[in-house]
């Protein structure tokens, strides 16, 4: 079972509910992916159309909302969004999100180890969204954030965990829990980050911009299901080499006759 | 007087409430939040808390996002 | 707090291990904790010859063609506790002396003469004789004389190790001699040292006091080695992701069978030695592997290049024997007698080179 900030879920996969055609497929989808942590963002109201309120078409099931401060450019943005989110829905969970270029949306990791610093003495449970840089992701840790949240590519590219190498070392790493997150684009994708041993995947525009998008939860579900059973069960590992399936002898460079 | 409501100028009768003022939107208070010249405003407070000339007023809500 | 898993399990956990479970310990890229328990265990023993070429590749990688070499001041032989396998214990009749602030500083000139660069310090266990103020006011004597300063002596709290750390010290190594704590009693009769948990937290202490490098191992002679291994390698891992900024070294003094010294209780081989720092290796390809001059020259030029990272050479375990071959109360006798220049010349003809430092304490920033 995956615990984060002494909460326990037994879904491994996070959903985003940005994108979708429409509040009711969102919810179909979310429900078809029996996922238990929902991330949500932060607006203005559309006084044009003031019925439109995401919070309605969820409130059925019980999920864990972890509202983001997507948006923000520094530090302080995202501390007042937090504060915002905190208002507006009582909980203390937060995805943390610093992203000062607009094109690529990549983390700003100086802001976002300033902001995770302050959020946490503030009480909130700090869940930062992050380049896969390994040290960043120490820092993060020692400075309160409740997990990290590691890029696999940029957001909304779909093209899949491209930071592999990086991730390895944080999933070793990490005291915290990781969760891969941003351009999981297919099943295999987040399968492939479950084997690698992350403790979670969120995934949202690979499964909102689905042909069926309430299929594709469904598939995003059974693939880090199954990602994370194959992870358990413990890989074999690849190798260049084909390996003798009997013990090597003699003539080896690293030569043991000296021992007594 | 004018306010600032969500960025855009608003004209409203002078010394109204927060409350009036959400009741006017047809917003509901549960589901959103309130920001007043930058300070979030608890929804008990709503009733006692007149708006002034020139004050920002941000209405905020969650939305979908990943 | 780190609680390594109960010694009597490990030991039985590690009978069980099969011919499989070390093919696939051997196969894959990083043997995790159960993996490291199978490369312990007799049924890897057939596959020692592999074990030492992976080991060999995974060390090439990590530290190159080098050796780093050290040797011991040792300050003190004066010691408030009773162990039963040490030379310091305080139930032996040897003679006791306490370096002063000037003999020491002598000692270190003869082996900063010598060419080392890296030293360790080392003394008894007693308040009275070596303490935190005498610690300190070596460490400032000193460092700006030698690239690395490293102390084995009682444990200290975390703000007595900062105030070291402070003062130019670099490493701190602390033994636990044997994590089977039952025995641990056993041969631990009284002293400081007799509480078990204090010094099993105490190389998180050094960590967290900013110590750049932080040693532990078990005596080896003790208990099985064995689960001293795995329980090593869970204590390693433990610290590692407490203290990720730390680096780590291991070290296995080995006793051996000596008229009028401690008789083993469970003999280590020389193929033990070998599998367990091979197991080791495999286990934390970053580890710093750390063999004395217990060990004989033949044994240390065998192993260069195979796993160790550090050796020291040309040491002296009483108190002021650098400068007076006579000095008398020796911690344990020594297996490798030769010179620095021996052992250095010994490294070269294996193609590897001897370094004398690999850090300069002068970076050190300890604001």
């Amino acid at each position: 079972m995956l615990t984060i900030a002494g909460t326990e879920f037994s879904s491994r996969l996070f959903l985003g509910t940005g994108k979708f055609s429409s509040s009711a497929v969102m919810a179909e989808a979310i429900a078809a992916s029996a996922c238990q942590m929902v991330t949500v963002a932060l607006r203005r109201v559309d006084l044009q159309n003031p019925d439109d309120d995401i919070m309605k078409a969820l409130g059925q099931r019980e999920y864990t909302f972890l509202p983001n401060t997507s948006g923000a450019r520094n530090a302080e943005e995202a501390i007042r969004l937090a504060n915002l989110a905190r208002a507006a829905c009582g909980s203390c969970w937060l995805k943390l999100e610093v992203t000062p270029d607009p094109r690529t949306l990549l983390p700003d990791p100086i802001e976002t180890l300033r902001a995770t610093e302050k959020l946490v003495k503030d009480g909130f449970i700090v869940l930062p969204y992050m380049n896969a840089d390994p040290i960043l992701a120490l820092k993060l840790q020692d400075a309160g954030a409740a997990a990290v949240m590691p890029l696999g590519s940029p957001i909304g590219t779909n093209q899949g965990v491209l930071t592999d190498f990086q991730i390895e070392i944080i999933i070793e790493q990490a005291r915290v829990p990781v969760v891969v997150d941003a351009g999981i684009g297919a099943p295999s994708h987040a399968a492939y980050a479950m084997e690698m041993g992350a403790d979670a995947v969120l995934v949202n525009t690979a499964i909102s911009v689905a042909g069926d998008p309430v299929a594709m939860a469904a598939a995003f579900a059974k693939a880090v299901e199954a990602g994370r059973s194959a992870f358990e069960a413990g890989m074999g590992q690849r190798s260049k080499q084909a390996s003798a399936s009997s013990p090597e002898t003699g003539n080896l460079s690293s030569n043991l006759e000296f021992l007594s | 007087m004018n306010i600032t409501l969500n960025g855009k100028q608003k004209d409203l009768p002078s010394s109204q409430t927060l409350t009036q003022l959400l009741a006017d939107l047809e917003l509901p208070a549960k589901t959103i939040v309130v920001e007043l010249n930058t300070i979030i405003i608890q929804p008990d407070s709503y009733e006692k808390t007149k708006l002034s000339e020139g004050d920002q007023v941000e209405i905020i809500r969650f939305v979908g996002g990943g | 707090m780190f609680q390594p898993p109960d010694f009597k399990q490990l030991s039985k956990q590690i009978l069980c291990y099969t011919t499989a479970d070390v093919e696939k310990a051997l196969s894959c890229q990083r043997p995790d904790l159960h993996d490291i328990g199978a490369l312990l265990s007799p049924a890897a023993e057939p596959y020692l010859q592999q074990m030492a070429k992976l080991s060999s590749e995974i060390t090439l990688n990590r530290f190159g063609k080098t050796t780093q070499l050290y040797a011991p001041i040792y300050l003190s032989n004066y010691c408030t506790n009773r162990c039963v396998y040490c030379g310091f214990s305080a139930d032996n009749h040897i003679k006791r002396k306490c370096l002063t602030l000037d003999e020491a500083e002598k000692e270190a000139e003869i082996l900063h003469e010598r060419g080392f660069q890296h030293i360790l310090l080392v003394s008894g266990e007693a308040e009275n004789a070596v303490n935190i103020d005498y610690m300190e006011a070596i460490a400032i004597r000193l460092r700006d004389k030698f690239a690395a300063v490293s102390i084995e002596i009682q444990p200290l709290s975390t703000e007595d190790y900062h105030r070291l750390f402070l003062a130019g010290i670099t490493a701190v190594a602390v033994y636990q001699e044997t994590y089977n704590r039952d025995l641990y009693k056993k041969v631990h009769l009284s002293g400081k040292k007799s509480d078990y948990d204090y010094r099993l937290k105490t190389p998180a202490r050094a960590a967290a006091a900013g110590m750049r490098e932080v040693g532990i191992g078990p005596l080896l002679g003790l208990s099985d080695w064995r689960a001293e291994g795995l329980s090593i390698a869970y204590h390693l891992h433990w610290l590692r992701k407490q203290f990720w900024s730390t680096a780590f070294t291991v070290s296995f003094p080995r006793m051996r069978p000596a008229t009028g010294e401690f008789e083993p209780l469970q003999p280590v081989s020389e193929r033990n030695l070998s599998q367990l720092i091979f197991a080791l290796r495999l286990f934390d390809p970053d580890v710093g592997l750390l063999v004395s001059t217990r060990e004989e020259a033949r044994y240390r030029d065998g192993m260069i290049g195979l796993g160790p990272t550090r050796y020291s050479a040309g040491s002296c375990t009483a108190p002021g024997g650098y400068g007076n071959s006579d000095s008398e109360g020796e911690q344990f006798s020594v297996g490798d007698n030769r010179t620095l220049e021996e052992v250095c010349e010994a490294i070269r003809e294996k193609g590897f080179d001897p370094v004398y430092k690999d850090w300069d304490s002068e970076f050190q920033h300890t604001a």
